[in-house]
């Protein structure tokens, strides 16, 4: 089970010293203004904390605490934060138009639009293995746990469309293989590269920013008003793996890394979200809106946000990586890869 | 009685298959498939043909997922 990370602001301050008592306790704790809480240190760590009751828990914390209602309240209070920010960030933003026929085009305009840097081109022609890692820690906030935001949705989504989403959440846990299961490919890749592939091992190094795109799938898929939006966040998500995922292995090649665990994780999604592509825009997405048709600008806006966090998140990791700065609030230790 | 595969092909994509199938190659070996279904490219561009690598994103290849209607080229008589 994930330690309690160090606190990086009051609210974290408060909020983690009171998850160490008993249930039934919670303080009065203060909210403090964000200047963008999209990449806020405090509140996108506190948020990561509280949605991590419902996965894992916390080592040290009262699992009662999930539903303890007064810190139920506290966190619907940073979702609104959060919320909040992310119509600001995206007010101004067209929906493309779209009906159960055309989701997958829609979606597919939300992807061919998003003008980000590329990490996956960076990473393929000129990543060192220090970035690799780097980035492999980032990344791991999410992929040791791939797949479990979106499984919120599967008792939310009747018919069709529950039957797609099954359908690509059964290749992410592997098809039964408990070696196959994708966060089990992501963490024999950490070790292939000399890193910690237990669970939460870098929460205290992840910034804010790469917090904020797990806290994204956390808020949409525990939420059921939100089904459209992690539905939305899945199918853009798998829009956009294959080929980042290609060159992902490519860079690592390049690099020398001869250890097939080491691209193994990458390899397999390139084929693997081939299929999910196809599902998740036609089948899961366009099934959705067939079935709930007032859905539709929730599942794009789900895209469209999926989109504007990885942004935020990989210029971040470039800008540091341009000015020779690691990209992680502290390095990592410097263990080679066997 | 299981169902037969499905083979569905996908707009400005692969095709799937859903099983139950096998897939083999010309020799009659076995190419192994680790998923119950699979996308075979469509487009001509993968690097890892017979599956789909999503390269028919980056080329803006285009197909509907209904049968192209038409005459088609002229059957010839010689054979």
């Amino acid at each position: 089970m994930p330690l309690l990370p160090a606190p990086r602001g009051p609210l974290t301050d408060d909020l983690l010293a009171a998850l160490r008592n008993a249930p039934g306790s919670l303080p009065a704790i203060d909210v403090p203004v964000a200047a963008d809480p999209l990449l806020d240190e405090d509140l996108q760590l506190a948020l990561y904390c509280l949605y991590e009751l419902h996965y894992r828990g916390l080592d040290g914390v009262d699992e009662r605490w999930e539903w303890d209602p007064a810190l139920l309240a506290v966190r619907a209070r940073l979702e609104a934060v959060f919320e909040a920010a992310l119509d600001d960030a995206l007010a101004g933003w067209v929906p493309p138009r779209a009906d159960p026929t055309t989701m997958d085009v829609a979606l597919r305009a939300i992807a061919d639009a998003d003008d980000g840097p590329s990490l996956s081109r960076h990473l393929a022609r000129h990543g060192t293995l220090e970035q690799f890692r780097e980035f492999l820690v980032h990344r791991s906030a999410y992929q040791l746990k791939e797949a479990d935001p979106h499984s919120w949705a599967i008792p939310r989504l009747s018919g069709p469309p529950k039957a797609a989403l099954v359908e690509v959440q059964t290749d992410e846990y592997g098809g039964g293989d408990p070696a196959r299961v994708h966060a089990r490919l992501f963490a024999d890749t950490m070790e292939a590269l000399g890193l910690d592939s237990t669970y939460g091992a870098y929460v205290d190094v992840l910034p804010g920013v790469t917090l904020a795109t797990v806290n994204l799938m956390s808020l949409f898929g525990l939420h059921r008003r939100n089904r459209g939006k992690i539905v939305g966040h899945l199918a853009l998500f798998e829009m956009t793996s294959s080929i980042p995922n290609r060159r992902y292995a490519t860079g690592l090649r390049r690099l020398g890394v001869r250890d097939a665990r080491a691209t193994e994780f990458f390899d397999e999604h390139v084929t693997a979200d081939a299929v999910h592509e196809a599902v998740a825009a036609v089948d899961l997405a366009g099934g959705l809106v067939r079935c709930e048709p007032p859905l539709v600008e929730d599942i794009l806006f789900g895209a469209r946000a999926l989109v504007e966090l990885e942004a935020r998140w990989a210029g971040a990791l470039l800008g540091a990586w341009e000015r020779g700065a690691p990209s992680l609030r502290r390095p990592v230790d410097d263990r080679q890869p066997a | 009685m299981t169902a037969p595969a499905r083979i569905t092909p996908y707009r400005d994509g692969p095709l799937l298959v859903r099983g139950p199938f096998v897939m083999c190659d010309q020799e009659g070996n076995e190419i192994e498939v680790h998923q119950r279904t699979v996308a075979l490219c469509r487009c001509g561009r993968s690097a890892r043909k017979p599956f789909c690598d999503g390269t028919h994103r980056t080329v803006g290849w285009r197909a509907a997922s209904e049968p192209q209607r038409g005459p088609g080229p002229e059957p010839s008589r010689d054979g």
